[in-house]
């Protein structure tokens, strides 16, 4: 199969869709003629043109709440924030709208909207372009939350936001845009909600979003030298959260560990957590664990930015904790 | 300016006061059922404005859209929303137009363009903006009406929103009803510049226009020009209305305070509705006994509302949870 890279596949998807969608249109900052900071959307807008593919000012409230009254019309906006902390200046929209219109109207209104974003510390970016902000969303009603962490997915899980019907965030982690890996030129949708088992293995189970999947694979890999058998799964969306196969594999290994970059109060890896004591205590061999970046803005400085996220001694550490518990 | 009072027949003038009254007698209901207990949550009334939504909503089709505010009620019923719709929604009923899960401030009809009321000040303003944006992105010639009060005038959301209608030209009436309080606080100590329609020409180079708000016939005239110009395609407009609320911010709420008792009566010497009716006597255009023929027949509906939404069953709790998405979950 041949290979491309994340950011290619997911514009794929968005180039499949909007030839075959006309309601489908882009908004953001640079997503027209010059095709994305992140060419999310290079070489639509000679295809499209500017209803399609719009430039906007750099007023991200305005914009979020224009695509709700879009979405509610018979359009499918898809919000292209560049840097998912520029998501901030709308929360009201989205928290209070988006979010919530398809249950006020009971139903009929449809509310079809993808908001779209790089998450994710690297590259010094610092504090204002490093955030990530996913749990935020999965407290609130009325959002799915798509977190890709490989091409395949990111095309997949993009098609299958662009057809449904909710609010989508599709988040994706700026040290995974240029890696490559297998994707059919076909195109496919990927369901929410079905996590995927990345590594199998029968010592300890590790759940590891975005970066940390491919991240915590590769440790693995290395640990193997070592004896030990790590099963790795992806939930590859986080609403909905597939927790029947973190279940399914807590039952066979009896351990836990969640891997996630962002923070962890009220964070992912506390709801999992939670969800495998109130389902799957009986298969715990030993407490459930977890590790985080630290709690604290993103520094700047490539010293102090490496210090606050787990890089791969602390992931192989953590795994060896949890085994010999 | 074309003169409206011409042009409309004697079925017209007469259907913008019978809209006017219905919004007036279901509310007064509304409040003294709220007093009653029977409407459980917050009810915010429109009494005083109601020649704003009559006049612009009788210059849309059903399938134009409106996007409206917390006083909603007014644009609910004169978009079309049946008064046992609005009524059941605010004694929390599954028959309401939310099926109760809005009330007041979320009242949704969308099958007839009522895309909702708002708990929150400013994004009718940019749902207004993005419905027009679908619109001419689909290429069909609906309009879309986004109505905010002057509380929103100094929200971002006036800023972002108009802008993005004018710099895109999109089929938007934007609506101003200023009743000279957000809430309690006074517009002159809101802003330096009460001039809603100057803001609106000069900062975003919109056609805009100021009218009496309790003058129907005024205000019938300026949204007649404004959606005429959006369906096409020459882009937004701004109506900026003046009008005063003769009721508290919400029934049962404290009203004192922050306005004079001259202040009010003042405005209620200029009530829309009696101004209507006496336009209609003295032009010679109705007699008394059909306004009273109005009156009685409105009376009936309301009635009717009432009943229908007291004797209505509340929503099964099983249902709490429904809706959130599109496909179940």
């Amino acid at each position: 199969m041949r290979e491309i890279t994340y950011t290619e596949a997911a514009r794929e998807a968005l180039a499949e869709q909007m030839a075959v969608d006309p309601s489908i249109f882009v908004v953001g900052e640079g997503i027209g003629e010059r095709g994305g900071n992140f060419n999310t959307t290079l070489g639509l807008y000679e295809k499209y043109g500017p209803m399609r593919l719009r430039d906007t000012p750099i007023v991200e409230r305005g914009f979020v709440g224009m695509c709700a009254g879009a979405a509610m019309t018979g359009s499918r906006p898809v919000v292209d924030f560049m840097f998912i902390d520029f998501i901030l200046d709308s929360m009201g929209e989205l928290l209070n709208q988006i979010s919530k219109i398809q249950y006020m109207s009971s139903g009929r209104i449809k509310m079809p909207i993808v908001l779209r974003g790089c998450i994710g510390i690297g590259g010094a970016a610092a504090t204002h372009h490093s955030g990530s902000y996913y749990p935020l969303f999965v407290h609130i009603p009325g959002f799915r939350v798509a977190l890709p962490s490989t091409p395949y997915d990111a095309k997949g899980l993009f098609k299958t936001a662009l057809t449904g019907d909710d609010p989508v965030l599709f988040l994706e982690h700026k040290l995974l845009l240029n890696r490559r890996g297998p994707v059919p030129e076909e195109a496919y949708q990927l369901p929410f909600g079905q996590a995927a088992v990345i590594r199998e293995g029968s010592d300890a189970t590790v759940v590891a979003l975005a970066i940390m999947a491919p991240k915590v694979r590769e440790v693995c890999d290395e640990l193997a030298k070592d004896g030990l058998d790590i099963e790795v799964i992806d939930p590859r969306t986080l609403a909905p959260l597939d927790m029947a196969t973190i279940l399914e594999s807590v039952a066979k290994t009896g351990r836990l560990l969640i891997a996630d970059e962002t923070f962890g109060p009220c964070g992912i890896g506390a709801e999992i957590s939670a969800q495998v004591m109130e389902q799957g205590f009986d298969d715990l061999d030993a407490p459930i664990a977890r590790l985080n970046g630290m709690h604290t803005p993103t520094p700047y400085s490539p010293s102090l930015e490496a210090a606050i996220i787990p890089d791969k001694a602390a992931i192989a550490q953590a795994i060896r904790d949890l085994v010999a518990e | 300016m074309i003169n409206a009072t011409d042009e409309l027949g004697a079925e017209q003038l007469l259907a913008l006061y019978r809209v006017m009254v219905l919004i007036r007698r279901t509310e007064e209901r509304l409040a003294r059922a709220h007093q009653m207990g029977l409407v459980p949550g917050p009810c915010h009334t429109y009494v005083g404005e109601e020649a704003i939504a009559t006049g612009v909503c009788a210059n849309l089709r059903e399938d134009d859209v409106v996007f409206s505010t917390h006083r909603g009620h007014g644009h609910a019923l004169a978009k079309g929303v049946s008064p046992r719709a609005v009524a059941a929604e605010l004694f929390g009923k599954a028959t309401g137009c939310s099926q109760g899960r809005g009330g007041s401030m979320h009242l949704f009809a969308p099958e007839i363009g009522l895309m909702g009321t708002s708990g929150i000040v400013g994004p009718s303003i940019l749902q207004g903006a993005g419905a027009g944006y679908s619109f001419k992105l689909l290429g069909s010639d609906q309009v879309s009406v986004a109505f905010f009060g002057d509380g929103a005038v100094s929200n971002g959301a006036f800023h972002e929103g108009l802008n993005l209608a004018a710099i895109w030209d999109l089929p938007v009436v934007f609506v101003c009803e200023d009743n000279m309080y957000a809430t309690e606080v006074a517009f002159r100590d809101a802003t330096r510049v009460q001039d809603v329609a100057g803001r609106a020409s000069v900062s975003y180079d919109m056609a805009s226009v100021r009218v009496d708000g309790n003058d129907v016939m005024a205000v019938y005239q300026a949204a007649e020009e404004a959606v005429s110009r959006a369906r096409a395609g020459q882009g937004p407009s701004l109506i900026d209305c003046k009008t005063y609320r003769t009721r508290p911010h919400a029934e049962g709420m404290r009203d004192g305070g922050y306005r004079t008792a001259e202040e009010m009566e003042s405005w209620k010497a200029r009530d829309p509705i009696a101004a209507h009716a006496a336009w209609l006597i003295d032009k010679g255009r109705a007699s008394a006994a059909e306004l009273e023929a109005i009156e009685a027949e409105i009376k009936a509906t309301v009635d009717d509302a009432i009943e229908f939404a007291r004797s209505s069953p509340f929503p099964e709790p099983a249902t709490a949870a429904d809706y959130i998405f599109s496909r179940g979950a």
